[in-house]
């Protein structure tokens, strides 16, 4: 069975109660307990800091030649905090209700709540460590709004605050390196988590410049690695993301938890071709000033498609704001599963607007002028021409969001100042992972998982920035806390040994796994299995799926991993630098993980937020959900092969909200 | 799009480079040049070969991972933009390309394009960052108001993405640029002063340390740069600098 542990008592003394009642571990005891945190994203970056100012000896691991190049580095739009410094009726209750509903209400309470209470920390922290969030004249915080809320929550640092917040957390993690308290493992990957007498005591790691393997012991492992969008090939994940540390784990016994809640993001760049590795977000917060829309008549969204016409062409009348028309209340502003949706809706019908039909408009003309007429009114000019509005109204968007325009146009070769950009929604996010406990431990003893690589806060459906929120708030603020209770029980169990029996059979498995692959002399490289793999995902396990595509997905996947092992060609040896073989163990494992998703989304008959299964909508095409049946957590536990997996469920109980259909109209 | 790529192979940091040519067919203007890189990459496994070992990562301009010298030019041509943001429409059908790691001491070179930049993150950990812990008791974020103007001054500074094409550039493989950003960034926040002299100091001791070379002002560093970082940046750097050196009690 499944225990969540929550503390009891009233949902907002949860949190203060169970610190106050954990055990502690005192400075000096600190000083002989060892903790691997692996990966150095904020979550990652954050606890290892954390943990090493604390006094704890800690190892960090990263893929990359640097750990501030974790790919939290790329997040954009912001990061929420229930700060309420608008005055407009935020609270950290408004933010936990906000994160269910838009989680579609398959989140649990009390880890949601939890993160709400101690956003506003986050805020604080941060600036004491000198990142520079966007101000307002007065010298205070500025603040945006963004999906599915109707409060201004959001601080930010232009288009690059993900950026800056792990820029601030990397640079407390260089300070604890240059103590001696991290020890800093850069481009090593974890191959293999080691369990010790039923707990987790260690990794095993790859140097993936020599290809040396090593053994690292500790008395608990934090696994902070990220989401597997990547499974879909295309996303905006980085190259490197990928789900292979959590799939180790959840091959030695820790559950993976709601892996089909996918986050499909609704503003991207399109395709443009075959050829392409991966995709661009466009912020979120753009959708605070850009409005949707495709053409009103099919001949218009095909004379663009054609390009005799051009979207400047079409007048206001014949344009279909299609947010605003079917979710007035919240409009361009619903959230990401709502937005992406649409989407997909408008262009199944026929009215996209590029070469694929597979992009619709964002277009900024009236934040121009709304921004040009405030802007002409400070500078008291009088009766400004329309051309002179809009040239103020530029210069207002380019100071928002003008690395975002110039990103455009470099990947688009289309000015967006000029005309509207043309988005389609990409895999953005993912809001399965391992599944953990109140304390952020996975069904492994020892074992814990942050930030986006667990399930925990998140639902069905994340809202805008609070990805950020989260990796942070589980790194600062949640974990320090309640890796202690576990440690605490350590003090008296002395440095672990990487001598044991259990370390070398770890190692030989991973080399025999490495030996196989970079001797398997096949034909085909590996992006080429990875690029196929995407598109079954995308297209049976992607923004819609019915029983009988992910019934054939998941045969398609057997049959393309069975291939993969007799076929896949990796080249150079195992014995010195070489990415090719990095890339074939992760796909490796994406094959093994992208078929246990389709098995969650078939027996998920259900909708709700970004998984859409067309069996249950509503009239008008909602996602309809079934809260008599499915208001369950699905952990998968491992049974020697992906579709021998188990499905143990653990029922959500929702005490503080009412469960309802969500309605952003 | 078809292309000649002059390539730059080398198999260890001991080991001797040379340059190899491949031709490269088919090529769409559309595709960026690391998507132009797994094309060929693509075609030499299939060939039995060793495909050309190159750093990426994000593939939209901010991990600062991609690291090319271009025909001769960090990044590549264009101005403000990572390899990894280049599209293939700057190029011509016909071109011959070519492909170089970074080339300085301080950067010595894993395999083909791969340099080891550690050095950066030593010079960072040498003092770039504001010396608090992680506290659940910090003052309100609103508690001292910073001047727009200083803020968003910092915020440019600090949008350095640590690729190294600034020592790259440089005729003397020097790190101020990168070194100044950093600095600048706590410089101007009220949050930084308490260790501004000291941060100084130690930053640019590291930075000599690492072999990279001094700045003689010829600016390559700030054109080259993909974020546009500022060479007013490293005037305040020396400011700093020279000032702490006067004020030093050592």
């Amino acid at each position: 069975m499944l225990d969540s542990k929550i503390p009891e008592g009233p949902l907002a003394d949860k949190w203060t109660k169970y610190k106050d009642d954990i055990q502690l571990v005192n400075p000096a005891n600190k000083r002989s307990i060892d903790v691997i945190v692996v990966g150095t994203g904020l979550a990652g970056s954050s606890a290892a800091a954390s943990l090493a100012e604390m006094g704890y000896n800690v190892k960090a691991l990263c893929f990359q030649d640097s750990p501030r190049r974790a790919h939290s580095i790329a997040a954009q739009g912001g990061i929420n905090a229930a700060k309420n410094y608008q005055n407009d009726g935020d609270s950290v209750h408004r933010l936990f209700y906000d994160t269910v509903k838009g989680g579609d209400y398959r989140s649990r309470e009390a880890n949601v709540h939890r993160l709400a209470e101690v956003s506003t920390n986050i805020i604080d922290q941060c600036v004491a460590q000198g990142v520079p969030f966007a101000r307002e004249y007065g010298g205070l915080l500025d603040n945006r709004s963004f999906g599915g809320v109707l409060v201004s929550r959001t601080f930010y640092a232009k288009g690059q605050t993900g950026q800056q917040l792990l820029l601030g957390a990397y640079s407390a993690l260089s300070r604890q390196i240059s103590k001696g308290k991290v020890d800093m493992l850069t481009r090593h990957e974890m191959m293999d988590v080691v369990m010790v007498d039923g707990k987790c005591r260690g990794i095993i790691a790859r140097n993936l410049v020599t290809g040396e393997l090593e053994r690292h012991a500790a008395h608990a492992v934090v696994l902070a690695t990220g989401g597997y969008g990547n499974v879909f090939f295309l996303s905006t994940n980085a190259m490197g993301s990928n789900v292979s540390a959590a799939w180790k784990a959840h091959k030695k016994g820790a559950h993976m938890a709601n892996p089909c809640f996918t986050q499909i993001h609704p503003t991207c760049i399109p395709v443009s071709g075959e050829h392409q590795s991966k995709l661009t977000l466009m912020s979120e917060s753009l959708r605070n000033d850009g409005r949707i829309w495709v053409p009103a008549k099919k001949e218009d969204a095909e004379a663009i498609r054609k390009g005799t016409k051009t979207a400047l062409e079409i007048a206001e009348a014949d344009r279909d704001y299609y947010l605003e028309r079917r979710y007035p209340a919240f409009g361009n502003l619903v959230p990401r599963d709502v937005a992406s949706r649409a989407a997909k809706e408008r262009c199944d019908a026929g009215f996209g607007v590029n070469k694929t039909g597979e992009a619709v408009f964002l277009d900024f003309a009236s934040a121009f002028k709304r921004y040009g007429k405030t802007e002409a009114s400070i500078r008291g000019l009088s009766q400004p021409s329309t051309e002179e509005i809009v040239t103020l109204g530029k210069e207002v968007v380019k100071a928002k969001y003008g690395n975002l325009f110039d990103m455009y146009k470099q990947i688009a070769a289309d000015n967006p100042y000029e005309t509207p950009m043309k988005i389609y929604p990409a895999v953005h996010y993912t809001m399965g992972g391992l599944w953990v406990d109140y304390n952020l431990m996975t069904s492994v003893s020892g074992l814990y998982a942050t930030g986006e690589s667990n399930f925990s806060d998140h639902g069905a459906n994340r809202l805008g920035a609070s990805a950020l929120m989260q990796g942070l708030a589980d790194g600062y603020f949640v974990l320090p806390y309640t890796i202690g209770d576990y440690l605490a029980n350590d003090i008296r169990t002395g440095a672990i040994s990487s001598n044991s029996a259990e370390f070398e059979a770890a190692e030989k498995a991973v080399q025999e796994r490495i030996d196989h692959l970079i001797n398997n002399n096949g034909s085909k490289p590996v992006d080429d299995f990875h690029r196929r793999l995407g598109r079954i995902m995308w297209n049976e396990c992607g923004m819609s799926r019915n029983e009988a595509g992910l019934k054939k997905a998941i045969a398609d996947i057997r049959a393309l991993r069975e291939e993969f092992w007799k076929d896949v060609r990796v080249p150079g040896n195992a014995t010195s630098y070489n990415p090719e073989l990095d890339k074939a163990g992760r796909v490796a494992d994406f094959l093994e993980q992208g078929e246990l998703m389709c098995m969650d989304a078939l027996a998920r008959e259900e909708s709700c937020g970004g998984h859409f299964r067309e069996e249950h909508q509503t009239p008008e095409g909602e996602a309809l959900r079934d809260d008599e049946n499915f208001a369950f957590v699905s952990a998968w536990e491992f049974a020697g092969d992906p579709s021998e997996s188990k499905l143990i469920k653990e029922d959500l109980v929702f005490e503080n909200i009412e469960l309802k259909q969500r309605s952003y109209k | 799009m078809n292309l000649t790529l002059k390539v730059w192979r080398q198999d260890g940091p001991e080991a001797t480079g040379h340059m190899d040519t491949h031709a490269l067919e088919g090529v769409s203007p559309d595709m960026s040049f690391l998507e132009m890189m797994d094309m060929l990459n693509d075609q030499i496994i299939r060939a039995g070969g060793e495909p050309v070992a190159f750093d990426h990562d994000c593939r939209e301009g901010i991990c600062g991972m991609c690291s090319m010298f271009i025909n001769g030019e960090a990044h590549g041509p264009g101005r403000g933009v990572t390899t990894c943001q280049l599209h293939m429409r700057s190029f011509n059908d016909g071109d011959t390309i070519a492909i170089e790691p970074w080339r300085a001491q301080a950067f010595p070179v894993i395999k083909d394009l791969t340099v080891d930049r550690s050095a950066f993150d030593r010079v960072i950990q040498a003092g770039g960052y504001i010396s608090v812990n992680t506290s659940g008791n910090t003052i309100d974020a609103n508690a001292i108001p910073v001047p727009k103007e200083q803020a968003d001054d910092a915020f440019s500074a600090a949008t350095c993405i640590g690729c190294g094409a600034c020592v790259a550039s440089c005729k003397n493989a020097s790190a101020m640029l990168f070194v100044s950003a950093k600095v600048s960034q706590f410089a101007l926040l009220p949050q930084g002063q308490p260790e501004r002299e000291s941060r100084v100091q130690r930053m640019v001791e590291q930075m000599d340390k690492e072999g990279f070379g001094n700045c003689t002002n010829t600016g390559a560093c700030a054109v080259e740069c993909p974020k546009g970082i500022d060479l007013s940046n490293i005037a305040r750097m020396n400011r700093d600098f020279m000032s702490a050196a006067v004020k030093s009690k050592k």
